[in-house]
Parts: structure tokens; C-alpha cells; sequence
């Protein structure tokens, strides 16, 4: 799995005296086995971002390969790759209309033109995935709570095997226990069935918990790119842009301050709590 | 795709025309429409016609963007065109097989097209100069009298804003529902149209879901807040006549005027 974008741009109602930049020259490589976390004040264009990743939104400048192939070709099967590219909107739960959870996370799968015994199978193994139980195969969706609406529509995008699976803020909207059995739904398949994660948050501690590379967008600009613990360094710009550090980089800083020194800021509680007890073990023996 | 429609057609711009009270845009859309049923001369269209050009030059709303409400009548025009063209008795000028067009055939056309076109553009001169919320308020009072007979006056005003200030946001709902289901591969353009019909089922049904999910949040805001109906309600901006409004009052008459002395005394 390869896709890249090369000098994208992306204009709203282009033509109109409404017309509005939402990308502006991104240029981007995701590869294989990535997991990436997008972030962005509301309407920095991550959402649109994601769009052009399988198609949805045609870019008004630059190109966008997947697999090396131009995607915007007139022979590539945008449906195909729809499918390869794994979208799940925000709020996903708000599409879902079958009357069982089984059909509704059928009909993408279905939509693609798998043997209608693999639908059924991709559908079961997706399901299984995102650990929703037998016992509600068969309800309607409507009847679900928030939490597990959310994972039987990733199941309904899982199911039609994807290569990279991207979530515009898969979290939003959950509570705590919600957002933990998402983002740990996502660290499962990332490492159990070595899919590549993109998705968009607005929770730093999560990202810094979970994702290998974190980018941040900003008037439609990429403006960072890199592991977080690099990326989260750069507190005052991103303070700039209306972003924020998780809390455990703002902790270091304070810390800092007081005498202690880091030779990279821990960004995960598990690192800054090593980093901690190592610090106050070593100060213990030397007394 | 549907993000493309527009409606409610509103036109942003500061114009005198913008800032007229709505009962008086009502009022005399109104009376601009009646005038045109009121004479058969070619100088009394011209008339109409330059009160038009009149009111959509104060508006400044683009004359290309005030024909494209023509659009959806185009056919209808077309018909009525070709119908009063060959279906009108009098002096022949013209004979292809069993039809004929005749001399009153023409001027009759020309009448019929004429009315229609300025009778289009005359009511959205009003809708694009008018804010849906102005438009409903003004309706609101203008209609208030009728409340003497238990009209619901207020109610009806009520829903036709709460309609009109849903259509951008189902437009939009729409637009997020159909993106993700094709993003699940669904097909939304191609097979013939029963195809079509059932390939829509992905997109109505969340979509009613939503859009009752909605109506029931805005009835449990409006009750958290206390709303009762009309009774004893007073608006944040209450309409009143400004100097402008007066004027334009004035000027409707004036037209009026005109429009009487021209196909009176002219040959035409």
C-alpha cells in the first residue's frame, strides 16, 4: 500500500465569489504499515484531506497516486479503490440504515462485487474485529448504543478490506469508555492485522498515545510532520495555531523549569512516568 | 451534485432594495404582478419592463444572476409560446400543413411570453433581495388581521421559517450521508431508474432518521425556552416603515401612474 500526494490543492465553489482555498500545496507519502494522526483547528481542511485520499473530492490542483497509479486516470475504478481506501466519515453511525447490523456491515462489501459468501464471511470477521458479540448480529442498528454504533459502522468500512483504513474523528462524541474501545480497536488492527491507521483527532494525549506520525494541517498547509515526540516539541507553534501539547510535554515543561532536564520530552503518561521514576530513583541512591 | 442548488436564492449586497421593509417588497411584488394583467399594449410592457430594470438596477443583484430564475420555466415557456403562436384565430400570415400562424398569433406570443417572463423575474427580484427570515416575518404581519378568525397565522409563519432554515442543513446532511455511503461503494448515478430508486434507500432512510432526530431537538430548544406559540410574543427587530419605505411607496405609485398614462395615450 503506497499513496501519495503530490502538490495537492483543493478550492471550495471554485468559479463563484464564494470561492474558498481548503488545500493549499500539501504534498504527502503514506506507506505501508503507517500510523498516522492528523491534526487541525476545525476547517484547517483535514476533513477535506481525506476525501481526496479515496477519490470523493476531485483535487483542483496536483495529483494524488495510490499505488503508484494516478487515481484521477479514467480507467482507475474509483469504486475499487474506495474500497482499498478505507473511509469512515464523522459520525458514522448516522449512515447506517439496514434493518440488522449483519446487513448493513454487508453492504459495503457487497458493493463491491465479492462472491456473496465472502461478503457474508468479511462481514462476520469484521464484526468480530471491532468486538461486536453474536447476540446483536441481528438487531437493528438503531437499537445499539452510541459506542458500539460506532464500531458496527468501522465494521460496515472494515468489511470491504481495506488496505489503509482513514477515520475523520473516529472519537468524537463518545465517552471515555467509548473513545478507549475505539482507540484500542484501532492499535488492534494496526498491530494484529497490520493495517495502515490514518485518523483525525482533536485529543493530543491520544495521538501521542497511539500514533507513530503525527501531522498537523494548518490554513490547508501541512505544517508539521513527524513521530510525536518531535512534533509535540514545537509547543509554542502549535500554541500558534490554536493547537495545544498533551499534557504530559506541558508536565516536562514545568518540570524544566524546576532544574530537570530531558534530552527528548516524553508525550505518553507510560514514558513520562518512566522518565519520572527513573529521576527519583536516581536521586534517592545518591543520597 | 446537490450542493450545487440554491435556494431561497438570496443575493448578498447593500442595496436600498435589501433594506426595504418586507411588507412593502410583499406588497409590491404584488401589485407589480396585478399590473401586468391590467393592459394589451406593447407600450405597457414597456413600461413594465423598465420598472424593472428600474428596481433591479437599485438592487444591484447581476442580470444574469436574476434570469437564472427562468430557468425552471423554460420549457413551460416554451410551450405556452408555440400554443398561443399556432392556436389563435385570425389573419393568416403563414400556412405549413394544418398549421397556422397568424398576425394576432404573434402579438399574442409576444404578450404571453412577456407577462410570464416579467412575472417570474418580478417575485424574485423579492425573494433575492429578501432574507427567508424577512420574508416569513413580513408575510407574518401582513396576514396578522386574518388572526381575528383564529387563523394560525403565527404558526404557519413559524413552520415556513423553521422549513426554509432546515433546506441548507438536509442539503448539506445529504450531501455528508450520500459521500459516505459511496465511500461503502454505493452507486448513486448509474442502472435504469427502479436501479436508481432502490440504490436511494442507503441515503433516504438515515436521512429521515436524522431529519426527525433534528425536528425533535428544535422542539425540545424551543420548549426549554419557553416557547408558547405567538401569543404575546414580540420580535428582537419589529418591523417599521423607514423614510425609504415611504419613498418606495411613492415610487410604486408613480409607476402606477405611468403605467396608466402610457396605454392610455399611446398608439400601441
Amino acid at each position: 500500500m503506497s499513496l501519495i500526494l503530490d502538490h495537492v490543492g483543493y478550492i471550495y465553489g471554485k468559479g463563484t465569489n464564494e470561492e474558498k482555498r481548503a488545500l493549499d500545496d500539501v504534498s504527502l507519502e503514506i506507506k505501508e504499515h503507517e500510523f498516522i494522526a492528523l491534526i487541525g483547528r476545525t476547517g484547517s481542511g483535514k476533513s477535506t484531506l481525506v476525501q481526496i485520499f479515496n477519490g470523493l473530492e476531485q483535487p483542483s490542483e496536483g495529483t494524488v497516486y495510490f499505488n503508484g497509479r494516478d487515481i484521477s486516470d479514467k480507467d482507475f475504478n474509483k469504486r475499487e479503490l474506495r474500497g482499498k481506501v478505507g473511509l469512515v466519515f464523522q459520525y458514522p453511525e448516522h449512515q447506517l440504515f439496514e434493518e440488522t447490523v449483519i446487513k448493513d456491515v454487508q453492504f459495503g462489501p457487497g458493493n463491491m462485487g465479492f462472491r456473496p459468501l465472502d461478503v457474508e464471511m468479511y462481514a462476520f470477521q469484521a464484526l468480530k474485529d471491532v468486538g461486536i458479540g453474536d447476540e446483536l448480529l441481528d438487531v437493528s442498528p438503531l437499537v445499539l448504543s452510541g459506542g458500539q454504533k460506532r464500531r458496527v459502522a468501522i465494521a460496515g468500512v472494515l468489511a470491504m478490506q481495506p488496505e489503509i483504513l482513514v477515520l475523520d474523528e473516529p472519537m468524537a462524541g463518545l465517552d471515555p469508555v467509548g473513545r478507549r474501545e475505539i482507540l484500542a480497536l484501532l492499535q488492534k488492527l494496526y498491530r494484529e492485522k497490520g493495517m495502515t491507521i490514518f485518523f483525525i483527532s482533536h485529543n493530543m494525549e491520544e495521538v501521542a498515545e497511539v500514533a507513530g506520525r503525527v501531522l498537523v494541517m494548518d490554513k490547508g498547509k501541512i505544517v508539521l510532520d513527524g513521530p510525536p515526540a518531535k512534533v509535540f516539541q514545537y509547543q509554542k507553534e502549535l500554541e500558534q495555531i490554536g493547537l495545544g501539547v498533551p499534557q504530559t510535554v506541558t508536565l516536562a515543561g514545568h518540570l524544566e523549569e524546576r532544574g530537570w532536564s530531558f534530552s527528548e520530552k516524553p508525550v505518553t503518561v507510560h514514558e513520562m512516568a518512566a522518565e519520572i521514576l527513573e529521576k527519583w530513583n536516581g536521586g534517592k541512591n545518591d543520597s | 451534485m446537490i450542493r450545487d442548488i440554491t435556494i431561497g436564492q438570496y443575493y448578498t449586497a447593500e442595496s436600498v432594495i435589501h433594506r426595504l421593509d418586507p411588507r412593502i417588497k410583499i406588497v409590491g411584488t404584488l401589485i407589480y404582478m396585478i399590473s401586468l394583467f391590467l393592459f394589451h399594449k406593447m407600450s405597457g410592457y414597456a413600461a413594465a419592463i423598465l420598472f424593472f430594470l428600474f428596481v433591479l438596477f437599485l438592487s444591484r443583484v447581476p442580470f444574469s444572476f436574476s434570469v437564472r430564475g427562468l430557468r425552471p420555466i423554460f420549457l413551460m415557456l416554451i410551450f405556452t409560446a408555440f400554443l398561443n403562436l399556432f392556436w389563435t384565430e385570425g389573419e393568416v400570415l403563414l400556412r405549413i400543413g394544418a398549421l397556422e400562424i397568424t398576425k394576432e398569433g404573434i402579438w399574442k406570443m409576444a404578450y404571453i411570453s412577456l407577462r410570464l417572463i416579467l412575472l417570474i423575474l418580478g417575485a424574485s427580484i423579492m425573494t433575492l433581495t429578501t432574507t427567508p427570515n424577512d420574508l416569513t416575518a413580513g408575510m407574518e404581519r401582513l396576514l396578522s388581521p386574518l388572526k381575528i378568525f383564529h387563523a394560525p397565522v403565527h404558526e404557519i409563519a413559524m413552520m415556513m421559517s423553521i422549513a426554509l432554515r432546515f433546506i441548507p442543513i438536509l442539503i448539506e446532511e445529504t450531501n455528508r450521508i450520500m459521500k459516505a455511503q459511496m465511500a461503502r461503494g454505493a452507486d448513486f448515478e448509474s442502472g435504469n431508474i427502479l436501479r436508481k430508486l432502490k440504490n436511494m434507500l442507503p441515503l433516504v432512510l438515515p436521512l429521515f432518521v436524522s431529519a426527525l432526530r433534528r425536528a425533535n431537538d428544535l422542539a425540545q430548544a424551543m420548549d426549554a425556552r419557553c416557547y408558547h406559540g405567538g401569543k404575546g410574543r414580540t420580535r428582537m427587530y419589529p418591523l417599521y416603515f423607514k423614510g425609504i419605505d415611504i419613498v418606495a411607496c411613492f415610487i410604486c405609485m408613480l409607476y402606477l401612474a405611468a403605467l396608466y398614462l402610457t396605454v392610455r395615450f399611446l398608439p400601441i
